[in-house]
């Protein structure tokens, strides 16, 4: 599982930036979506009241989530859904490999599901001889191209249609190259149509389970939600602790900002509630449905109160599509499951910020995904403080690999600085012998900064003396 | 008489000390007695932004003490005028000074908020015809709520067009030591912004944040485009003489 490994976040960076197909893919993608989004919103007062009802809501469900689970365990096995407990990532695998294998699957068919790719399901499936067919079409195109999504709601967002053109040719048999976006459409829908109707067993995601009716939700727009969860005689959903909401009366919100945040959508094509396997007389649905509901991490995110926020996501992806470094670099760049400005939260938290934190770095703190987050989540203030975490040694910190960042040279830096700052005198004196020595400072001394700026002209007096000459 | 207190910043102390000039005689010129503490330094962001708040809150801690009367803060900074505002009670919650790091977030201004919300300003303009392009900061914009006053003062100006740039709300790729630490995306969204900023058409590039100012007058110039640039208050104030 490659969540051990530390990514080089910067190298990688420097490469999509590098890439002007990619540079262009990103920026068209997102300001589509922002402008798409932005047309959701006409009216900001109702904007700030939507996000004000989703984060009270989200807030709510936090609030009493162990409560809320044991509510949504106890509604789910009454509707005949069964409930399966994971903490890890394998422990997740397993418990859904010993479903497949419980029902002879050689192949299953999958809606989206962020989680899964937490878990890394397909690979580990596919070491035990199943293969696993993604249906979103998105996730297919990522799928076939044997890459990771790049974006949380659209994970094919960083190609173009050329670039998926020439993909379907090559990797699917028979097909001819064209760009004609229906065609290419059809050629998938064809393909996983043939899977839908074979595969033994379908897995999806969750966007919200209801405690107090046991129900799970399904939001999507290509119908391969639907046919995922209906058409195999075996449904394995698998989530987040965190998804879980108290009552059904809290959806209808949460899925007015989700939509029109994450696509400028009023509302998506199929919305599926799914709340029991087939009962006797349906004509369609599976005679088992399973929920599989994941840890990793979020038990100990949820024990410190702050940083607790981070759970309340609901995945829409508003933060990544307004973020001026996603927008520039992409996802893939990250090296980590979530990109993007909720990525820079939820991954160091849940693998630590020893393994990855480097991208903690890349935020100008510039707040445009705290702005457009549906749910109020503060990330540009969590990101400023697992900053603190990653460099503090005073060991009194929630967070994994807390100081694994700290570096001497900057640590020596700061000390330095806070002497100069904290001696009114000192400080003053550096301005007047900076500020009279301002012809002799090498461009050297500004490190990266004149690689791509002229160095900034010292003036020749500072603003303490002037206002001391003028008698102030 | 009202007075204020003025915390210039580093920035301006070093590079811009004209545009904290500037804004002390603005707000004089509105019958405000300005009062300058020589012992101030930096609001402390650098650090702070880098994770190392102990530091930040030191020196935050120190400088409270300087603004202990209750007149109003004013600072020709939207970054610095958030990071009092928002991160000293933050930085000092728990500790002893909590409470007067509250009490001063309360009374904490960026200059423009100050002369047009608390001060209503107005200009007479005495330059000749112009066009300038403007660049709001994203602390002034997300973090304070104030990306209209800087614009409302230029606009009391009869002979000076106002501009904004494609992608206007988007940053600038400065953000403190962002800038050092991710060099090459600092510099791509820097290009970009430039871009804008020149396809603006104006005279004139202006900006009321000294860092977002060093970073695109300093992109501009090594870029070889035609664009000057000024820090917010020095053109307002030379445009009143």
């Amino acid at each position: 599982m490659n969540q051990a490994v530390k990514p080089n976040f910067t190298n990688a960076a420097k490469t999509a930036l590098n890439n002007p197909t990619l540079r262009s893919n990103f920026r068209s993608a997102m300001d589509s979506l922002r402008e798409r989004r932005a047309a959701q919103f006409p009216d900001a007062l109702e904007l700030e009241g939507a996000r004000d009802l989703a984060s009270a809501i989200r807030n709510r469900a936090l609030h009493n989530l162990g409560q809320n689970l044991v509510e949504l365990e106890r509604n789910l096995i009454a509707n005949g859904i069964q409930v399966h407990w994971a903490e890890t990532p394998l422990q997740a695998n397993q418990i859904i490999l010993d479903i497949c294998q419980r029902h002879d699957a050689k192949h299953v068919i999958k809606g989206k599901s962020m989680v899964s790719e937490e878990c890394h399901l397909n690979d580990f499936l596919a070491e035990h001889d199943i293969e696993a067919l993604e249906s979103d079409l998105g996730e297919y195109i990522v799928q076939i191209d044997g890459e990771t999504p790049s974006h949380i709601i659209m994970p094919a967002i960083h190609k173009n249609k050329k670039e998926i053109a020439e993909l379907f040719a090559e990797k699917i048999p028979g097909v001819e190259y064209t760009e004609d976006v229906d065609t290419l459409t059809a050629i998938a829908r064809k393909v996983l149509r043939h899977k839908f109707e074979t595969a033994a067993v379908g897995i999806s995601g969750v966007n919200f389970a209801v405690a107090e009716t046991g129900t799970l939700c399904l939001v999507e727009n290509e119908g391969n939600g639907r046919m995922t969860t209906t058409a195999p005689p075996v449904h394995i959903a698998i989530t987040g602790i965190e998804k879980v909401v108290p009552k059904l009366s809290d959806v209808a919100p949460l899925y007015s900002v989700l939509t029109r945040s994450a696509t400028g959508q009023h509302a998506t094509t199929y919305f599926n509630l799914i709340s029991s396997p087939r009962r006797p007389g349906e004509q369609d649905g599976p005679n088992e449905v399973h929920l599989v509901l994941l840890d990793n991490g979020r038990s100990k995110i949820y024990n410190d109160e702050q940083m607790r926020e981070t759970l309340k996501c609901i995945r829409c992806g508003a933060c990544m599509n307004h973020c001026p470094v996603y927008t520039r670099i992409g996802g893939h760049a990250y090296g980590t499951v979530y990109p993007g400005p909720i990525g820079q939260i939820l991954n160091p938290q849940q693998y630590g910020i020893d393994k990855q934190g480097e991208m903690l770095s890349a935020c100008s703190l510039n707040g445009a995904c705290g702005e457009s987050c549906p749910v109020r989540i503060p990330i540009p203030s969590l990101i400023s403080e697992l900053r603190y975490e990653a460099t503090r040694n005073d060991h009194q910190g929630s967070v994994y690999g807390q100081g694994a960042l700290r570096k001497l040279h900057e640590a020596i830096l700061w000390g330095s600085w806070r002497w100069i700052h904290g001696h009114p005198l000192a400080y003053k004196a550096m301005g007047r012998v900076a500020t009279r020595l301002r012809k002799l400072v090498p461009n050297a001394a500004m490190g990266p900064w004149t690689r791509t700026r002229v160095k900034p002209a010292l003036a020749p007096k500072t603003l303490h003396e002037m206002i001391k000459d003028d008698n102030r | 008489m009202t007075t204020v207190y003025y915390f210039g910043t580093c920035l301006v102390d070093l590079f811009y000390p004209t545009a904290g000039m500037a804004g002390i005689r603005l707000l004089e010129r509105q019958g405000c007695r300005v009062i300058y503490p020589q012992a101030q330094s930096c609001c402390g962001q650098p650090p702070f932004n880098s994770g190392f708040r102990d530091e930040a809150a030191a020196v935050a801690a120190q400088q409270l003490a300087l603004f202990s009367d209750h007149h109003d803060l004013v600072v020709p900074s939207g970054s610095c005028a958030g990071m009092i505002k928002h991160h000293w009670p933050e930085l000092l919650k728990g500790t002893e000074h909590e409470a007067a790091a509250l009490e001063l977030a309360e009374r904490t201004y960026e200059l423009g908020e100050y002369l047009i919300d608390r001060l209503d300003t107005v200009l007479e303009d005495k330059g000749q015809p112009t066009t300038v392009v403007v660049h709001t900061s994203c602390s002034a914009r997300r973090e304070m709520g104030v990306a209209e006053q800087g614009k409302a003062l230029l606009g009391q100006l009869a002979n000076v067009t106002v501009e904004v740039p494609a992608y206007e709300t988007e940053c600038c790729g400065f953000g403190g030591t962002f800038s050092v630490k991710q060099p090459e995306i600092s510099a791509a969204m820097a290009e970009d912004k430039t871009t804008h900023l020149a396809a603006a058409g104006a005279d004139r590039f202006v900006c009321g944040d000294s860092g977002c100012l060093m970073n695109l007058s300093g992109t501009l110039e090594k870029r070889g485009i035609q664009l000057d640039s000024s820090h917010l208050y020095d053109f307002i104030w030379e445009r009143v003489q």
